[in-house]
């Protein structure tokens, strides 16, 4: 199958590549930033997403499959860009895909879509409204790309389109939303709150990722790993120091004593659990991870050096 | 730590208590917690963020209040399913959660295997520091119709107060009154094929007798109330509680009835612990 992955260069879109062509996909990239050392065989066009020229590689390459993975996530980019390069290259990745005769769209989303809150429960499914942004208005952009993406199912219904909600993922890379917040040696927590933390080992949300390809799976999904382990207890494990700060101190503590910068929102997710229910992923397409909680700190731990 | 301070106010509270260098545990709590049959993960957490090690520790501090301070009685445990779900379904009595806590030891110390209660819990318990934490690793989680479903078809035991907050804050001379039961319990059983095991707690308004309830302090904190004893704060007398467990009812349903039929099968529930409730203050010689 000849797959595109618009956002090649991110760490978990690298590893699916890798995995598509161990399978005997053929692979090829779009993306902003380079990938100089990308197997023989993968075909990287730096462009942007939302470009004209992005828009001839489909037209002239005709991939079968689009693996969309070029969302800005990380919250160091403004509010308004991540916005627009977020649903832009949302609604440009799926209309090309409309247009130039793609038969599957997979966007990988995440799983905090589900937002973190005191009366929020454990287990979301899949049919539970997304709450991200009463806590942490920060991934609003995350919720909107997650849910235009979801529309494609309606607009272009010959497009086997599928929406995958990821849990944290963790590795070797040690990039990601989890690793950078685990990879100081003090990992700040909200004293006398201890959330469940749901992640995964990277190379198992590269596998779910290639399971759905080659399942033709439609329609939205949770996809998540072993089970979920209390914030303090995954921070200890991989090697860090938990520092309880009382919550009021926190927006001063953040980026200051060793501590990571960390937007206000981002407190809710230190108190309360995001949880999700990956049960009707695993039925559909047999899907099952290969690395428990302790190997996938493990080998973050090893990565990071601790 | 006061229990091993050898001034155990003759109750012997630092007979059973053991400290391995992390936390104190009881050996019986130990054996229990062995026995108890729930999926703990490899590092002693199972799926809902209860811990192995933070409920021995808890286990063994209500097994003190449980069974050396009120001398907790416990009649009918044999009516509890010793495996799958069931909902156990009963009254409050006394201001403070002291009939949950009992309720959860008496499952912990009585049953064979041990099980695990899992209440619902007040929501703004997860919005307090330390109560948000130890609520959650003891099992403990927020009142929310989503948990209850998830936990019976996980097949754990749940512990339901169709009365709510407002049952908590029953006065010392209501005590052994009910006040109005919420439907959902009832909704769930029928759509989760549950059965419902009623139970009656007495001696909690004993215990505590709530003499009034401050309402505007408890918002300013964060809680419904604050109860206020004679001795204003709501600290338990020793006292001997009773638990008495009926046997389990079943109801069948197509989980579309209207209220009313929903609301008559509350009731039986709701007057079958009654009667549990006149016949044990018959037996406490309280009537």
């Amino acid at each position: 199958m000849k797959v595109l992955i618009p956002g090649i260069t991110g760490r978990l879109a690298r590893l699916t590549a890798l995995r598509l062509l161990e399978r005997g996909h053929t692979v090829m990239g779009i993306d902003r930033r380079p990938w100089p050392e990308a197997p023989p065989g993968v075909e990287v066009f730096q462009i942007d997403i939302r470009k004209r020229a992005a828009e001839d590689i489909f037209r002239r390459h005709r991939p079968d499959a689009v693996i969309h993975m070029a969302t800005v996530t990380h919250l160091t980019v403004q509010n308004e860009d991540r916005y627009r390069i977020n649903l832009f290259g949302t609604r440009a990745v799926f209309d090309h895909c409309h247009h130039y005769g793609a038969t599957q769209a997979i966007f990988v989303g995440r799983h905090t879509y589900y937002g973190a809150a005191a009366d929020s429960w454990l287990y979301h499914g899949e049919e539970d409204p997304p709450m991200a942004m009463t806590t942490f208005p920060e991934l609003a952009d995350l919720v909107a790309a997650d849910l235009y993406a979801g529309s494609a199912l309606w607009r272009y219904p010959e497009l086997d389109t599928c929406v995958l909600r990821l849990c944290y993922t963790l590795g070797a890379s040690t990039s990601g939303t989890l690793a950078t917040f685990l990879s100081g040696r003090r990992v700040p927590t909200v004293l006398g709150f201890d959330p469940l933390f749901q992640f995964m080992h990277e190379e198992d949300a590269a596998a779910a990722i290639v399971v759905a390809l080659e399942s033709k799976l439609r329609g939205v999904y949770n996809v998540a790993g072993p089970q979920p382990l209390p914030l303090t207890t995954l921070a200890r494990a991989s090697g860090a120091t938990a520092v309880p700060v009382p919550e009021a101190l926190l927006g001063v503590m953040f980026g200051r004593f060793g501590l990571p910068l960390l937007p206000p929102g981002a407190v809710a997710h230190l108190k309360y659990p995001v949880v999700i229910d990956d049960s009707s992923f695993r039925a559909r397409t047999s899907f099952m991870h290969t690395h428990d909680e302790d190997d996938t700190i493990a080998d973050f731990r090893r990565a990071v050096g601790r | 730590m006061v229990f091993g301070n050898g001034h155990g106010h003759g109750l012997g509270l630092g007979a059973s208590l053991r400290y391995d260098g992390v936390v104190w545990t009881d050996p019986e709590v130990e054996d229990r917690l062995e026995r108890l049959e729930i999926p703990f993960g490899p590092r002693g957490i199972d799926p809902y963020g209860a811990s192995r090690k933070e409920l021995g520790l808890f286990m063994s501090l209500l097994g003190l209040l449980y069974k050396r301070y009120f001398q907790v009685r416990v009649h009918g445990v044999e009516n509890v399913p010793q495996r799958g779900r069931a909902m156990l379904v009963g009254n409050h009595q006394g201001g403070v959660a002291l009939d949950g806590a009992m309720v959860i030891a008496s499952m912990f110390f009585e049953m064979e295997p041990p099980r695990l209660a899992q209440g619902m819990a007040e929501k703004f318990i997860y919005m307090l520091p330390f109560a948000s934490e130890w609520a959650t690793r003891c099992g403990q989680l927020s009142g929310l119709p989503e948990h209850a479903e998830r936990l019976l078809q996980d097949e754990r035991i749940l512990m339901v107060f169709p009365e709510g907050a407002r049952g908590t804050a029953k006065l010392y001379w209501e005590r052994h009154s009910l006040v109005h039961f919420g439907t959902g319990f009832m909704r769930l059983a029928l759509a989760t094929g549950t059965p419902i095991v009623p139970f009656a707690f007495l001696g909690g308004g004993e215990a505590i007798p709530t003499v009034m309830n401050l309402y505007r302090i408890g918002k300013l904190l964060g809680a419904p109330y604050i109860p206020v004893t004679p001795w204003l704060l709501p600290v338990p007398r020793r006292v001997p509680l009773d638990i008495y467990y009926g046997e389990p009812m079943h109801f069948t349903g197509s989980e579309t009835e209207e209220d009313a039929v929903i609301e008559g099968y509350v009731d039986q529930v709701k007057d079958r612990i009654a009667h549990m409730i006149e016949d044990g203050e018959r037996e406490r010689g309280e009537r």
